[in-house]
């Protein structure tokens, strides 16, 4: 860990509460160690201001493990930065260089709110996984946990799906702000595995329907939202999450 | 006052059946009258308000986040023990029940210790039931893996994201409870205080975090599943939002708690590498089944690692246990790894880090197995350290992690104050002075979704409850305590931001109350926080509006809190005149350096009752008794 220090100029989109416009602001970021996170980049920016009688910028983060799927902002065009399979909060400094200007804006989509500067509402993305993205089995009285093997081969597709952050980067890099990567994860999983398999058809129906209630747009296969996915989940969930969706409609009954 | 812990009587096997039938019901037509409040949103929490709804309750959930799926279980990593011996090496309710108690220096109650065994496989089915895509077999079986404290492979995992799986997992239960309209979901929220109404927990007041508006919510009863309070050392594993406040604020209101100089120093983290820094990442334990921890055999030897032969290296945990290995409890590795250190033969650019290798498991199994295994760990690493674990040694070294002290609570989970509960980390029930890995997922869930639908309705059907709406003086008193607080934070307009408190007491806390401790320091270290809270309320500078989003001012709160409970920590620490697990007095140490217990006065639970600003806390003492599992100095060796 050989690290130096940069000295960087942001741009950062200041909005204070809902109903204010909002406006990018500059400020410098000096003596900043390549070894810091983004956000710890932030938290220094931060004591600056604070301590000058400025209001320090508001951001969302917490786990700063990148697992929590509570950080995110658009960082110079990209979500979460433009390092690869990367959440904003494992984003570090050494991938920027001395000089750099930086612009750091929201999340923005019809259906996420801005609360004050950098962080959002999304809740809709809650909204969408309470339309269906559970299988119904109450606590207590489940079949031993071996009684139905899995093939490996299945549980890892599943894993690949399940392990979506909930964090909206699909959402914002979606020229649609469709959040069509997010809803066919849940989907996937759940129907990849035999324990979801009843309720896959009207699950797959009730979170796409509730997707588009909700404000998000179509996905008309841009593709971006793979691209900026920091756990690189795969658009073939939503291939998948098609087929589910077309099955539901054309052979049953719960349309 | 006496405390109680309502342990059933007969033999430990029976105990919990017996207790199930003799805990009064409530008729399901009634279970609609009754409404719960459950304050966090993790394995605890979330399983708890998700099966309270199936049963038929109201209930009301809060979280501090955005969203219930992003509470700190989310984090955990390697996985959860259950007692299923699907591996059919030996392994059993007993076994399980017995290694918890021993690594936790026999300070945990047997009765509980028990019960979380006898649970821990109807997680796992729930678990696959729900659709959580545990690891599996080629043949479809479910994998194990083993983990630190254990002999056997008892060990469930989802890759490297055990937790996030299985908090997942509740979501999807809880969200499925929300969609039926039997929980309402307040996200965003943070709870500043208990009510009390004629000696009964009653509802919490809340701040809303996105307008600012302090908010009352009443119940029948308070379900506490606030997690751990292990940022009061600033920097640890735990997230930037974990703290203290929910918990002492019941502990301000009456709850005694337990144990709470029992801190948990994970022994592989990320080292720390400046002062900027805002956490400390874990890497898994399980990463010790496969990963072997040395250092160099001469102290300063600054070689890289490849250049240093084997002859040269010290593997301390092999040689020194040579039947446990680099799988020993975690207290016992990382005051190992901090001997090591102190010693001289620390590594990397702070010397205060070990190795821990894997080369010579990549050379045994190829780069893919240890790829499928741990590889979203290995990227971590190597995003945060721009170092790639697959050709150099990680560097680890002990930080904070997990704490074994919390609110006091009985067999029924119940706290002192009557209709008060604790649930997951925040209570301090099972893991005594020491957690082994793969049990905190095991404990929440377990207290979610099999104990406490149990025992809250032997509560509730027990009691005559009188109803109280938030227009009740003891709501309206509690909110002007609460506003009256936050105006004092608000108007303190001092120099000194309240980040760097939080550094400076994290500095005071991890040198005399962090994996060693003695008593003049620990004497010291009271004064100290005791003036820099001081300095605290006179000089902190809280920018930004009350009545609107201001992150400043919830960070002040829980620094604030923080400020008074390190006190109280220090003061059970000090008190303790033994070494056991997380706790280790310098003074009580056996020839080898391990904890030294003092059974004869020790053993019992601290239990310390608040006798209001500037007062000591009084002591309590549950006395433990071990009819099972013989008390005898652990040995890994």
């Amino acid at each position: 860990m050989t690290s130096k220090a940069i000295n960087l100029t942001l741009k950062v989109w200041r909005q204070n509460g809902r109903k204010d416009k909002g406006r990018f602001e500059e400020y410098k970021a000096n003596n900043i160690s390549t070894d810091m996170s983004f956000l710890e980049m932030l938290d220094v920016v931060n004591e600056e201001l604070t301590l000058s009688g400025q209001d320090p910028i508001a951001f969302d983060s917490d786990c700063r493990e990148g697992i929590c799927g509570q950080c995110g902002c658009v960082v110079d065009g990209h979500p979460h930065g433009h390092e690869k399979g990367t959440t904003l909060c494992q984003l570090h400094m050494r991938h920027f260089e001395d000089g750099d200007t930086v612009v750091i804006e929201p999340f923005r989509a019809r259906a996420f709110k801005v609360l004050k500067d950098l962080m959002i509402d999304r809740s809709a993305m809650d909204g969408i996984i309470q339309a269906g993205g559970f299988v119904s089995v109450n606590a207590g009285g489940a079949p031993d946990a071996n009684a139905i093997p899995i093939s490996q081969e299945i549980a890892e597709k599943a894993m690949d799906a399940a392990q979506c952050i909930g964090c909206g980067a699909c959402v914002a890099a979606c020229p649609n702000a469709s959040a069509m990567l997010f809803t066919s994860a849940k989907i996937s999983h759940l129907a990849l595995l035999p324990q979801g398999k009843p309720e896959a058809a009207r699950r797959a129906l009730s979170m796409i329907r509730e997707m588009d209630a909700l404000g998000f747009g179509n996905c008309s296969n841009e593709r971006e939202c793979e691209a900026e996915c920091p756990k690189e989940i795969s658009i073939v969930n939503i291939a998948r999450a098609n087929r589910e969706f077309l099955k539901a409609g054309f052979f049953s009954s719960v349309m | 006052m006496q405390l109680d812990a309502k342990i059933p009587s007969g033999p430990i096997q029976d105990k919990w059946d017996k207790h199930r039938f003799e805990l009064k019901l409530v008729n399901p037509a009634n279970k609609r009258k009754y409404d719960i409040i459950v304050v966090g949103t993790g394995l605890a929490g979330g399983a708890a308000a998700a099966t309270l709804a199936e049963l038929g309750y109201n209930v009301k959930n809060f979280c501090i986040q955005d969203s219930p799926r992003r509470a700190h279980s989310i984090a955990a990593q390697g996985g959860i023990n259950a007692a299923k011996n699907y591996q059919n090496d030996g392994d059993s309710i007993w076994r399980l029940f017995y290694d918890t108690v021993k690594g936790g220096d026999f300070r945990a109650r047997e009765a509980n210790v028990y019960r979380l065994a006898q649970v821990s496989r109807n997680i796992i089915d729930q678990g696959v039931a729900q659709g959580i895509p545990f690891a599996r077999e080629y043949g479809g079986q479910l994998a194990n893996r083993s983990f630190g404290g254990a002999q056997v492979s008892r060990t469930f995992y989802a890759r490297g994201q055990t937790g996030q799986q299985l908090l997942l997992g509740a979501y999807a239960s809880l969200s499925r409870q929300i969609a039926a309209g039997k929980v309402k979901m307040y996200p965003r929220r943070e709870m500043l205080d208990l009510v009390i109404v004629d000696g009964k927990a009653r509802g919490i007041v809340t701040r809303n975090l996105v307008n600012g508006e302090i908010e009352k919510y009443a119940a029948h009863a308070v379900v506490m599943a606030t997690g751990g309070y292990g940022n009061v050392f600033f920097l640890s594993t735990n997230a930037m939002n974990c703290n203290v406040n929910a918990a002492y604020r019941c502990y301000r209101k009456g709850a005694f708690f337990g144990n709470p100089c029992y801190t948990q120093i994970h022994p592989t983290c990320i080292p720390v590498h400046g002062d900027y820094q805002s956490k400390l990442t874990l890497m898994s334990e399980s990463l010790r089944n496969d990963g072997r921890v040395w250092v160099p055999k001469n102290p300063g030897d600054k070689r890289a690692p490849g250049e240093i032969p084997d002859s040269e290296r010290f593997y301390y945990l092999e040689e020194k246990y040579p039947s446990f290995g680099n799988l020993v409890p975690r207290d016992v590795a990382s005051r190992n790894a901090k001997e090591q250190c102190d010693n001289g033969r620390g590594v990397g650019e702070t010397g205060l880090a070990v190795y821990l290798d894997f080369r010579d498991a990549i050379e045994r199994d190829g780069q893919d197995v240890i790829a499928k295994k741990y590889g979203n760990l290995f990227q971590m690493y190597e995003k945060i350290t721009a170092q790639d674990p697959y050709q150099v040694p990680m560097m680890i070294y002990p930080a904070v992690h997990y704490t074994m002290g919390g609110l006091w609570v009985d067999y029924n989970l119940m706290t002192t104050v009557p209709g008060l509960f604790a649930t997951g980390e925040c209570n301090f029930s099972d893991h005594g002075a020491n957690r082994l890995g793969a049990s905190a997922l095991m404990q929440g869930l377990a207290d979610g979704y099999f104990v406490i639908p149990y025992t809250i309705g032997g509560y509730l059907a027990g009691e005559s409850m009188t109803p109280v709406t938030t227009d009740h003086p003891a709501f309206q008193d509690s909110m002007g305590q609460v506003k009256e607080r936050v105006g004092k934070l608000m108007s303190i307009n001092g120099k000194r931001t309240v980040d760097d408190f939080h550094k400076a007491l994290g500095h005071i806390m991890w040198e005399y109350c962090g994996m060693a401790r003695n008593n003049d320091g620990l004497e010291k270290a009271r004064g100290m926080i005791q003036e820099l809270r001081a300095e605290f309320w006179e000089n902190a500078l809280v920018p930004g509006e009350t009545e609107n989003v201001n992150q400043s001012l919830e960070k002040a709160g829980r620094v604030a809190d923080f400020l008074e409970f390190a006190e109280m920590m220090v003061i059970d620490a000090r008190h303790r005149q033994e070494s056991c697990g997380g706790h280790f007095n310098e003074a009580f140490q056996t020839e080898e350096g391990e904890a030294l217990r003092d059974d004869e006065n020790y053993c019992y639970v601290a239990a310390w009752e608040d006798r209001g600003p500037g007062e000591d806390p009084v002591l309590h003492k549950e006395p433990l008794e071990f009819e099972h599992v013989k008390l005898t100095q652990r040995s890994y060796k």
